[in-house]
């Protein structure tokens, strides 16, 4: 191991509203970076090769996968978690409650990537088709649902977003 | 043969009695789906999973896996490792204190007795085998440190193919064979009742090596507090604590197991992953040590579902009656025992599927390979069989030139038939009513969708067991106690696999005590605060745990009702306990006392409120040598169906629509039980059309997860699931088990719209693109089956092939 490689750096992330000084490694990936280092259960591990999409968060609004961004690259650009999407009493987002309703989560482990994508997706397009909904998610794995009800949560959603939008036009 | 069938009314706590104190419906609780507390930190993203947890002066460990398939360890050199600054510890074999993993020997005839070394000493025989440990101040050093560690090997002769393992002169994987049990299961003279059939119908199937994926990798972190080592893993059964007792040489009283919410399991975290290398880090060091595996080590070296190659021989009548049936099946077991008996036991006892079949003869066979090893995996055996069974029966079908429904209808086992190991079944068999269901579930049949596409329609029933094998002596218990505030504490050893195994338990101790759900805490998964409840497999934690809760709820009403009844000037048998209250039964409002006030009279008179029972299962014995006996306590039955469209010119199946159906006896929570039917149908969309974690020559191919293929939201349709409710299961309130059930008919239901579109069978897993096409080939060229050994068309050098 050369000493370069143990050189941490201090830097800034701004994380669902708050900024954060954190000292990082330049190997370190701001997945390690959120889980370990500011403890955001909510950001997992799941593949380390951007495939499964569980460690999905937003960077600038887009949902991106934190095992394969350097946590050197975050500092300016604004970073939500999951967590990030509820209240300041964890009153849940209108997209979570619809993950309850549909019962969209078995271990719950994919969720919060799940849901950070879906959100996006939506704010994006609006009332997504089933079909937009479903292309939206490829790169967010799931094991235990079968995607049904995911999907039925969010096409719930989007039907709620699209109607408020209706009625505010 | 089974030990406790008992009298009506006879109050043993074992097995059917309990159907005397069920609680009648309809039902306040129990068949509704509310959000529990477990499913609100999912969505809310603050559940700590195993990898969560952090603890001061935590170290990070990492193992060093054998790179070669069979080779013999010549040295190790770890003092690099060692030097390394920030390394706190390198174990090898030589550090362990008891360097085996006993698992339970399961009864087999001539079983092999091999035991797997937590750490291989001086031989590999997988590739991904573990080999050393180390732990250090930080993963990346750790990483490194294990880098470090340079193994030398002298190569061996290995084998890959359970079939080559069987063959004389075979490289042997353990000095004392490689062939680890055969079972036998016989019913009356099967070659003698298929040489008089008017017909026979024979086919070979085969299955691949298939990963859990699992989303959450195996993980945990351990630490030692008062002289105990504490693990908190990842894991289905927390009572691995003994076995690691035993690598350690310490006593079992001071090895605590707690099991987090798992991050998926299916069979995957049944064996013991992280927990005897977190255990020796944590003993050695004397520090708390954190483990996850990286996703790529956990394709190569965690267990897969066993491979089989099933061979099937069926006499039958003119009119589609089955006279009888003949079974082979090998499944290759990999480098290790694991639970592969246990897996073609289940695999035999189910190879005749949901069919009566006067004669029958089965056998199953694991043999050893340098394969990395195979073990559990939802279904069990049990699911691996329905594509010979059901692919046999469309066989039939064809050949009568008989509907594929009618043949199944004549076959169909009932309540009361026999099973080929001569047990009895003791439960309703609406096998019929989930296939006419699954059936109608999927509408008007398809049309394709333009020139050269062609479409077919399936179906695929099974019969799946609940519960484990009966010679186990099966047992759960749990502890229930009503607060001073009428809430109510429920501790149970139960592991969650993220399928509600502890929600549906509030549900039934709701619905008995009427105790609002909310109002329900529930602590699980720790071996030395919980009842010990068994591990969260073998689809038996509904049954198992399930009943007893229902069974402590019901002695915990029936001891505070005489105070409640006193405090109501009324009868103990008429009370009703709902909405957090006690009253008489259609009292609405009036005369009622609060569960708070009863508890607190309850304490006043001395009468407790905390109470723990153990529920067991039924009891029996099975016979290896003759075949018969008991094997499971009960059956889940159902049936799917699916339509597809083939693309004849790329050999590209899509699946247009899929229906499942299954008879659940009762749906505690429905949304739950078809989330668990949704899910084991992705699972088997994958297994039946995607998913090869191929080996070649003892190395996995499918390294990254990028090239192992797991349904994606894109690749299937939606899953319209039909719940029936017979009310006739074994599990609590006649509930049956469907965790793993509707994972097996998935790949036969595939295969069987394939046929119907194609009109030739397919019989080999995964039906790859690839494997369509040769079908499609060999119909068109010799109007029939290619040969058997499925191998493609290779080029010819130089030439076309």
């Amino acid at each position: 191991m050369n000493s370069n490689s143990m050189t941490r750096y201090p830097i800034v992330l701004t994380v669902n509203g708050q900024d954060h000084e954190v000292w990082a490694l330049a190997s370190d990936t701001l997945l390690e970076v959120l889980h370990d280092g500011l403890g955001l259960a909510d950001v997992r591990y799941g593949c380390g090769e951007g495939v499964c999409g569980t460690c999905t968060i937003l960077l600038d609004g887009e949902p991106v996968s934190s095992c394969l961004t350097l946590a050197l690259q975050a500092p300016g650009h604004p970073i939500t978690t999951l967590r990030g999407l509820m209240g300041p009493a964890e009153e849940m987002h209108p997209l979570q409650e619809s993950f309850l309703r549909r019962g969209a989560a078995q271990c719950g482990f994919c969720t919060p990537g799940i849901v950070l994508t879906a959100l996006d997706l939506v704010r994006r397009r609006g009332r997504p088709s089933r079909a937009e909904i479903r292309y939206a998610l490829i790169g967010n794995l799931c094991r235990c649902t079968g995607y049904t009800k995911i999907l039925d949560a969010v096409e719930e959603y989007a039907d709620l977003v699209g109607r408020e939008d209706e009625s505010e036009s | 043969m089974r030990g406790t069938r008992g009298l009506p009314g006879h109050r043993e706590h074992e097995g059917r009695q309990l159907t005397e104190q069920r609680p009648a419906g309809p039902y306040r609780v129990v068949g509704t789906s509310p959000a529990h507390h477990d499913f609100v930190e999912k969505v809310k993203g603050s559940l700590h999973y195993a990898a969560d947890w952090q603890l001061p002066g935590m170290l990070y460990g990492r193992i060093v896996r054998g790179q070669l398939p069979s080779a013999r360890i010549t040295g190790i050199d770890t003092s690099r490792a060692r030097a390394l600054p920030g390394v706190a510890a390198v174990l090898t074999a030589a550090d362990v204190p008891s360097n085996q993993i006993v698992e339970m020997a399961s009864g087999g005839l001539a079983e092999l007795e091999v035991t797997m070394p937590v750490l291989a000493a001086d031989r590999v025989r997988y590739v991904g085998e573990p080999v050393a440990i180390v732990a250090a101040a930080t993963q990346q050093i750790a990483d490194e440190a294990a880098d470090l560690v340079s193994i030398d090997y002298e190569e061996l002769p290995g084998v890959f193919d359970a079939e080559a393992a069987r063959a004389a002169g075979a490289p042997l994987v353990h000095d004392v064979g490689n062939t680890l049990v055969t079972w036998h299961i016989q019913s009356g003279d099967a070659a003698a009742a298929i040489a008089r059939a008017e017909v026979v119908v024979t086919g070979e199937y085969r299955s691949q090596h298939v990963e859990h994926a699992y989303l959450e990798p195996e993980a945990g972190v351990g630490w030692l507090e008062n002289g105990v080592l504490t693990l908190r893993v990842s894991t289905q059964v927390i009572e691995h604590a003994a076995t690691i007792a035993r690598i350690l040489g310490v006593p079992q009283s001071k090895v605590r197991v707690i099991a987090a919410y798992m991050g998926g399991g299916f069979g995957g975290k049944e064996d013991m992953t992280v927990e005897p290398y977190l255990a020796l880090l944590v003993w050695h060091t004397r520090r708390p040590v954190r483990m996850i595996w990286d996703r790529q080590e956990s394709l190569v070296a965690s267990t897969k579902r066993h491979p089989f190659i099933m061979r099937y021989r069926t006499g039958a009548s003119r009119d589609g009656t089955i006279t009888g049936q003949q079974v082979e099946i090998l499944g290759d077991a990999g480098a290790y025992p694991n639970l592969s008996p246990r897996v073609l036991f289940a695999a035999a006892a189910c190879a005749c599927g949901p069919y009566r079949v006067p004669s029958a003869s089965i056998t199953s066979t694991a043999v050893f390979t340098n394969n990395v090893p195979a073990s559990a995996f939802r279904g069990f055996g049990a699911m691996q069989v329905v594509l010979g069974y059901e692919s046999q029966m469309d066989l039939l079908a064809e050949r009568l030139g008989l509907s594929r429904t009618l043949v199944r209808e004549r076959n169909f086992l009932a309540k009361g038939d026999l099973l080929p190991t001569g047990e009895p079944l003791e439960t309703c068999v609406e096998v019929a009513q989930t296939m006419h269901r699954a059936l109608e579930l999927l509408g008007e049949p398809p049309v394709p969708s333009g020139p050269g596409k062609l479409t077919g329609r399936g179906i695929g029933c099974n019969r799946h067991p609940y519960g484990r094998t009966i010679w186990f002596r099966d047992r759960a218990s749990a502890w229930l106690s009503l607060q001073p505030d009428g809430t109510l504490l429920i501790r149970s050893g139960v592991t969650d696999l993220g399928a509600g195994q502890a929600a549906s338990l509030c549900q039934i101790a709701a619905e008995v005590l009427g105790v609002p759900l909310a109002d329900i805490g529930i602590h699980i998964g720790d071996s030395a605060l919980n009842p010990p409840a068994g591990g969260t497999f073998a689809t038996r934690q509904l049954y198992m745990s399930g009943n007893a809760v229902l069974q402590a709820a019901v002695e915990l009403r029936d001891r505070m009702s005489p105070v409640a009844a006193d405090l109501l000037g009324t009868e103990a048998d008429e009370l009703e306990f709902a909405d957090g209250q006690v009253r008489r039964a259609g009292s609405q409002g009036r005369a009622s006392i609060t569960l708070a006030e009863l508890a607190v009279a309850c304490e006043r008179r001395a009468v407790s409120t905390a109470h723990l029972s153990t529920w067991r299962a039924e009891a029996g014995a099975f016979d290896p040598r003759t075949g018969q006996g008991d094997t499971f306590p009960d059956y889940t039955y159902g049936t799917h169906a699916a339509d597809v469209e083939v693309d004849t010119e790329t050999g590209q199946v899509t699946v247009l629509r899929y229906a499942a159906c299954h008879d659940v006896g009762r749906a505690i929570n429905p949304m739950r039980v078809e989330g668990q039917i949704q899910g084991a149908a992705m699972q088997g969309l994958g297994y039946a059309l995607t998913e090869d974690m191929a080996i070649d020559d003892g190395y996995v191919q499918a390294s990254l997860f990028a090239n192992y293929l797991i349904p994606n939201s894109y690749d299937f349709p939606d899953v319209v699931v039909g719940i029936i409710e017979s009310g006739e299961g074994k599990g609590p309130l006649g509930a049956r088990g469907i965790g793993e059930p509707p994972i097996g008919n998935v790949a036969a239901t595939i295969a069987s719209a394939i046929q119907d579109a194609i009109g030739i069978r397919p019989t080999r897993l995964p039906m790859t693109p690839e494997r369509i096409l040769r079908l499609l080939d060999a119909r068109a060229r010799i109007g029939g089956y290619p040969a058997p050994d499925d191998a493609l068309p290779q080029p010819t050098p130089g030439g076309n092939p």
